[in-house]
């Protein structure tokens, strides 16, 4: 026995469940790929996003929701451990819907999520002349609203950097340029094989992203993750304009505006397309016809790490008690839920109810509605 | 703001031309990005941040840190990826320009 558990993954997932681990007193090794792998971590968009989310499947909306509802404590505590700021703000966030069919459908899934829930889901829907007088600067184009009082957004590579830094004086290790290939049981606990070393460990998490499909099969997990392109734009910093953030927009903290939300299946290629680009900056001045003239800094992809039916995976290994496999698409949203409920889950405390819906049995069955949800 | 220039041509005998710098005329080096030539001019100040008001100009001179706005014709430019021509008309870039549509 080693005491110690090893985390595979270095990105928002792995870090959020070793901090978590280390929080519990755990002494945690976090073994991180490196810049060859495919990091959703440094391009998300950076929001914390609970609108829509969870059509389908009630459990994810509810974990979404209590994930969102931690991360005041999340950034408290990360400022306090770090000095860093990472600019969490939670004052609701406005899905803006450019055709009357988008509009319906999005209201169409709130509804159905606010019976799913019992009737504790709060949202509105915005009229055209509300939504001008809720968020001024709104183009003519856009036909409506909805918003939701629980989003907000942060800036993803602070929080990062936060995690990464707030991890490490937890006692976390942590090893860059560690690609894990194998997985084995090794006495009463594992060994995890890369190309010119070996960790031994009592526990494990795999938490590697779209790296996770290939080792979790060796321990009889099924995750077939697929990966998902997002192209983001950012503009020169501008003056404050923007006070919540948008499904399509958000202005940061420093005055960037960042435009996004396109989807994409193209393989493992996180480049850019002028097509994309283009449309995306189209769709933002429609949003926002004052960024017309503005300055685009640079463009990037991003690769989003979907499910089959775009939920999360949290399950242990059957085969191999003490591994786990973590998988989800939301890496900043559901930080919190990650450091503060999942991790004790993981050395032993009992399986929040919720949980049980994010088992990998449920691809076995006949798979539930599709949903994408940020 | 213009004061004396921190930088000196190595060649003394590089042509001027006259541009406008915030509605006054300013003689900077013909064959130089736009960055260069302010700064060989002895203008210290370009821009500031939208959100603090800090002072900024040129900082890396080579398109990637956007420290160099100015305003050319009511666009934000980068200056120092834009070429020194006679008559050019250049603005400090500032929130109040950014901010000044109408739809607010």
């Amino acid at each position: 026995m080693t005491g110690e558990t090893i985390v595979v993954g270095g990105g928002l997932v792995g870090l959020a469940v070793a901090y978590g681990l280390a929080r519990e007193g755990q002494s945690v090794r976090l073994l991180d790929q490196g810049d060859v792998a495919w990091r959703a971590a440094r391009g998300n968009f950076g929001l914390v996003w609970v609108q829509g989310k969870g059509y389908g499947m009630p459990a994810y909306a509810r974990w979404t929701l209590g994930s969102a509802a931690a991360w005041p404590r999340l950034a408290q505590d990360l400022l306090a451990e770090t000095g860093i700021d990472v600019h969490l703000h939670q004052p609701g966030g406005f899905l803006l819907c450019l055709e009357e069919a988008e509009l319906a459908e999005e209201s169409r899934r709130l509804h159905w999520l606010r019976d799913a829930l019992g009737g504790d889901y709060r949202f509105e829907e915005l009229a055209p002349a509300e939504l001008r007088r809720r968020l001024p600067g709104v183009g003519p184009d856009v036909v409506g609203a909805c918003y939701c009082p629980a989003d907000g957004h942060v800036n993803p590579l602070l929080l990062l950097r936060a995690l990464t830094m707030a991890a490490q004086r937890r006692g976390v290790v942590l090893q860059t340029g560690c690609d894990v290939q194998r997985i084995e049981r090794q006495g009463e606990g594992y060994q995890l094989t890369g190309a010119r070393q070996i960790w031994l460990g009592d526990r494990v998490v795999l938490a590697a992203g779209l790296g996770n499909k290939a080792l979790a099969t060796q321990v009889g997990l099924n995750v077939e993750v697929t990966p998902n392109r997002g192209q983001i734009l950012v503009t020169e910093r501008l003056a404050p304009f923007l006070s919540h953030p948008t499904n399509y927009v958000r202005q940061t903290a420093e005055g960037s505006v960042q435009l996004g939300d396109s989807h994409e299946a193209a393989g493992l290629n996180d480049s850019v397309s002028a097509s994309v680009v283009a449309s995306l900056a189209q769709r933002a001045v429609m949003c926002f016809p004052r960024l017309a003239g503005v300055q685009l800094v640079r463009a990037w992809g991003a690769l989003r790490v979907l499910s089959p039916d775009g939920f999360p995976i949290y399950q242990q290994s059957r085969e191999c008690p003490g591994v786990f496999a973590v998988t989800c698409h939301s890496g900043v949203t559901l930080a919190a839920a990650h450091a503060f409920e999942l991790a004790p889950w993981i050395i032993g405390a009992a399986r929040p109810e919720v949980l049980g819906a994010f088992s990998d049995q449920r691809f076995q069955q006949v798979s539930g509605e599709a949903s994408h949800g940020h | 703001m213009v004061t004396e220039a921190l930088f000196r041509s190595i060649d003394q005998t590089e042509p001027q031309v006259t541009i406008e710098f915030n509605g006054q005329p300013l003689d900077v080096p013909a064959h130089m990005t736009l960055a260069a030539a302010l700064l060989a001019a002895g203008v210290r100040q370009t821009r500031n941040t939208p959100v603090s008001g800090a002072p900024r100009t040129a900082y890396c001179m080579m398109g990637v840190c956007f420290d160099c706005l100015v305003l050319i014709d009511g666009v934000s430019r980068q200056a120092c990826q834009v070429r020194v021509k006679p008559g050019l008309r250049v603005h400090t870039h500032s929130p109040v320009h950014i901010e000044g549509d109408t739809d607010a």
